[in-house]
């Protein structure tokens, strides 16, 4: 099937720059020079920024995001802020280890990247490129490919730096580790992130993710994730999603899995603009598992796309497929999923399922649940519905005394518990649990005891 | 037990077509090719009005600008419209009073089908306005249908006696500008049936029609159009066999229906065209555009399809629930086998309040075949009260076939409810088992649970349809253990 592709020409503008920034690309990330972006850079030219004629992007608008004006820094601005404040976004009652990234740039006061008493590595994406290159070019670009998407290749032929982990054979993470993604500056901005997860064969970790912007202006970040899970490796990825309504967050993670390993993410977007979120998880070993959970609370003319991808490629894998929303006031959300189960996948058991709430008659919902088989002894379904609170069950909470504000978000905050209550880490959980109630308040407008001031 | 099971497979997929058999009658064709000369050629030889030609002309300078649609999950050959005869009709003396009249061999062709007009007219009460080649031969019950008012006659002839009705409603439902094949439709198509239900009456038979394509190289491009006055009821039928051939046959139909103010439609399918050989040579690609307005208040209309033949099917029978408090329904069972692709689905539109939809789908896939259900549910800003609800299911009989499904649900209004689920499975090993057990041999225990799967389906059909409906799943299907 060909496809149509529809471009939007801000390719100019970064042809120039590409062009422009030849030295400093070719020296970001060592390992991965500027001939290198430059096949990048080719499929992007070729792909351009997807329009909503290409079937993936149906209900996703990317036109106007880019439309706009942004500045783009090629070197690490070290902007001075307070660096008191940063420890602020602490989750409460849980102890973490608390990493940033400041405008898609690794920041931390003393050093560029850590090796812990156990071989953990963290850090710089672009400092581990250059002190551990084997470990690298292993994995990077191994599992986004440039040459399917325009927003992938772009990435990929601007990324400089971004976050990176790595955990030896037979390692877990004691603490839970929280990465905050920061969007600062006094102008517009875009940003080319670029994370690099590695788990190799029985680690775990636990990682919260928290995206935030610090300022009020329009900040365009197009981030991209790649995850490699080995042989019976655990890994938990919480996202936080709470940014100012006029940023833009495009966020892809592309999640490699062995056997028997167990993945499973949840992503809560609470505020920001336009929230587009893709994961795409290729079950490659058998016994492997993936859950990928969603909540999204969006009111005013906030804009969410989820989009996933699973892709079951060897027999006996499962995997699980929860996203939930409720929208509100001129809220537009979108759902595409797909579960692809490859020839031979036998006994594969996948489900899938998408449940909205409209609040208003302004707010809008799309969603696209879809299967593709090619196996025959499988068990898959899915599972999609667009409604509104249930009248009995309100009125059975008014009968008794509630009133009609506090039946309400009862219902909805029972509405979103499933995906809360997915999250395996109890302290986090908990801190989910009281923004989500608070955000379905309308009393959310930045972290809890969060003296950031994030917008 | 495997190889038992191959070996019965291997028996039903090699079965021969029924239904293959070229009529050897002298046909009226033109010239191969696609030009305004062609077309002006079909309107005339149709003596047609000035009117309907500009309708032609329209779509075909539209066409002309149109790429051919890639976006299904099909692989479709690329299709030479300059290498199809595009104007084929029996040759037959003008009007015909009895069936005596009618050429014995075509006759004979519907008597194969065991469709035999008389048995039809005397046994079981049906109207047949059988189409073959694109031209309508015969037409019963029209005198019994005419005392109550009801026009059920050949495209062509409605476009001589009844142009305002035509003029009124032809291409208010299916644009000529909506697709490819539509617009290919209205440049192009030859004849079909039309149907006209008066208000207030309730039309005592079912009205049946039989398509079948015959000419060596003739696509066929019906087109049907059916109108249902306030207060009405009807119930069509449209059922399809086609003989075999080795060339790749082209099927761009159009169907429209229009009901107004209480009236319902049911229009149901049997569609059992040649599907290709068991190694995916020849076979019909059928590309159709069905789409029904439900345009007064409190209107129905119902879509019921069992889809066995055909090597590509492309097909949407959809409802736009225009009147408040109307109701559309869809059903249907999709089969493929061997090679055969289909991607098939709905639409359901909802613009009134208190609209109703229903959606039930059966995908049953063997062979090498790829089955995709593709089904639109799009709740409008204004239409309040909405409530749809779809059900998807597919079977996958063998592990060579793919089953898939793509489902859109679009909603801007916060009082719809909109449900939409599917599973994909197989045919347990534990239930054949079970029948086994009490001496059901596997082919039948398959037909048995096929059966079973289909039948919400099934029990749609009028009566007559249900049988051969059943029949043909048990050809298609018995003995394929995945």
């Amino acid at each position: 099937m060909d496809m149509m592709v529809e471009i939007i020409d801000t390719r100019e503008d970064l042809k120039k720059e590409f062009i422009q920034q030849r030295t400093i690309l070719d020296q970001a990330i060592p390992g991965f020079g500027y001939q290198k972006r430059e096949q990048a850079f080719a499929h992007f030219l070729k792909l351009g920024i997807p329009s909503t004629r290409v079937e993936e992007f149906k209900y996703t608008p990317l036109e106007p995001l880019f439309n706009k004006e942004y500045h783009r820094s090629y070197t690490f601005d070290p902007i001075s802020f307070d660096k008191d404040l940063l420890f602020n976004c602490d989750v409460p009652n849980l102890e973490t280890q608390v990493e940033f990234v400041v405008n898609s740039w690794y920041y931390h006061p003393e050093h560029r990247l850590q090796v812990l008493s156990n071989g953990i590595i963290l850090g710089s994406l672009a400092e581990a490129a250059k002190q551990y290159p084997e470990l690298f070019q292993k994995h990077y670009t191994k599992y986004a490919n440039p040459a399917s998407d325009g927003l992938i290749a772009l990435n990929t032929a601007f990324a400089q730096d971004g976050f990176f982990l790595y955990l030896p054979k037979n390692t877990v993470m004691d603490q839970a580790l929280q990465l905050i993604n920061m969007m600062m500056s006094d102008r517009n901005l875009m940003t080319q992130q670029r994370n690099l997860i590695i788990l190799e064969d029985n680690s775990e970790a636990n990682l919260l993710v928290c995206e935030h912007t610090m300022s009020n202006h329009d900040f365009l970040s197009n981030s991209v994730t790649e995850v490699y899970a080995g042989k019976n490796a655990r890994l938990h990825l919480t996202k936080m999603q709470n940014e100012n309504n006029d940023s833009s967050q495009l966020a892809a993670v592309f999640i490699h899995q062995e056997a028997d390993s167990q993945v499973s993410t949840n992503t809560i977007s609470l505020h920001g603009g336009f929230i587009y979120n893709r994961f795409d998880v290729a079950l490659q070993g058998r016994g492997a598992h993936n859950d990928t959970f969603g909540l999204y609370l969006t009111d005013r003319n906030q804009h969410i796309s989820n989009r996933t991808l699973i892709d079951h490629a060897v027999p006996d894998a499962t995997s699980n497929q929860t996203f939930k929303g409720v929208l509100d006031d001129d809220a537009h959300g979108s759902f595409t999923g797909k579960i692809l189960v490859r020839k031979d996948a036998q006994r594969t058991a996948a489900y899938q399922s998408n449940n909205n709430i409209l609040l208003t008659d302004r707010a809008k919902m799309n969603t696209k649940p879809m299967l593709e088989i090619f196996a025959d002894d499988v068990k898959c379904s899915h599972g999609a519905t667009i409604g509104q609170l249930d009248s009995d069950a309100l009125f059975y909470l008014r009968s008794r005394g509630i009133s009609q504000k506090e039946a309400r978000l009862l219902l909805m905050y029972a509405f979103t518990y499933e995906v809360i209550a997915a999250i395996p880490v109890e302290g986090l959980r908990l801190r989910v649990e009281e923004l989500v109630s608070k955000r379905l308040r309308g009393e959310l407008s930045r972290c809890n005891d969060c003296t950031n001031g994030c917008r | 037990m495997e190889k038992d099971q191959d070996i019965i497979l291997n028996e039903v997929t090699q079965s021969e077509y029924k239904y293959g058999f070229v009529t050897d009658i002298e046909s009226d064709s033109i010239p191969k090719g696609l030009n305004e000369e062609v077309i002006r050629l079909i309107s005339e030889k149709k003596n047609e009005p000035e009117w309907m030609l500009e309708f032609r002309l329209k779509a075909f300078a539209h066409w002309k600008t149109m790429k051919n649609p890639n976006w299904a999950m099909l692989k479709i050959p690329e299709i030479d419209y300059q290498d199809i005869v595009y104007y084929s009709a029996p040759k037959q003396k003008k009007q015909l009073n009895s069936l005596d009249e009618v050429d014995p061999e075509l006759l004979d062709t519907f008597n194969k089908l065991g469709i035999p007009l008389e048995e039809q007219k005397l046994l079981t009460g049906v109207a047949v306005d059988a189409v073959m080649d694109s031209v309508s031969v015969k037409t019963t019950f029209k005198k019994n249908l005419a005392d109550l008012g009801i026009i059920f006659c050949s495209f062509s002839e409605a476009v001589q006696e009844y142009p305002d009705l035509v003029k009124k409603y032809m291409g208010t439902v299916v644009p000529y500008r909506d697709n490819y094949f539509a617009a290919l439709n209205s440049a192009v198509f030859s004849d079909g049936s039309f149907v006209y239900i008066p208000k207030g009456v309730r039309c005592p038979m079912e009205l049946s029609t039989y398509f079948r394509i015959n000419a060596a190289n003739t696509g066929q491009f019906e087109r049907t159009l059916i109108v249902a006055d306030d207060d009405s009821y009807v119930s069509y039928l449209e059922g399809c066999t086609a003989p075999m051939r080795d060339e790749n046959q082209l099927h761009a139909a159009i169907v429209e229906i229009i009901a107004l103010e209480n009236a319902e439609v049911k229009y149901s399918t049997v569609q059992n065209w040649y599907p290709g050989d068991k190694d995916g040579k020849g076979g019909i690609y059928n590309f159709v555009t069905k789409r029904g307005l439900c345009k007064g208040r409190n209107s129905k209309i119902s879509w019921t399809q069992v889809e066995t033949g055909s090597a590509i099917t492309w097909k949407y029978p959809s409802c736009i629930l225009k009147g408040d408090d109307s109701i559309a329904e869809f059903y249907s069972v999709a089969v493929t086998n061997n090679h055969q692709q289909a991607d098939t689905g709905t639409k359901m539109i909802h613009l009134g309040k208190n609209t109703k939809s229903t959606i039930v789908s059966k995908g049953i896939s063997a062979g090498k075949s790829n089955n995709s259900y593709r089904g639109l549910v799009r709740v409008a800003k204004n239409a309040s009260n909405a409530r749809n609800f779809s059900q998807c299911d597919s079977l996958l009989l063998g592990d060579q076939c793919g089953a898939h499904t793509f489902p859109y649900l679009e909603v801007d209004n916060s009082s719809a409810i909109v449900e939409h689920e599917a599973t994909t499975s197989k045919i347990g090993e534990d239930q054949i088992f079970y029948c086994n057990q009490r001496g059901i041999s596997t082919e039948d225990a398959i037909g048995l649970i096929v059966n079973g799967y289909a039948k919400e389906v099934i029990n749609q059909l009028p009566m007559e349809f249900a049988v051969e409906a059943q029949k043909l799943l048990q050809i298609s299907l018995e003995g394929s253990v995945g």
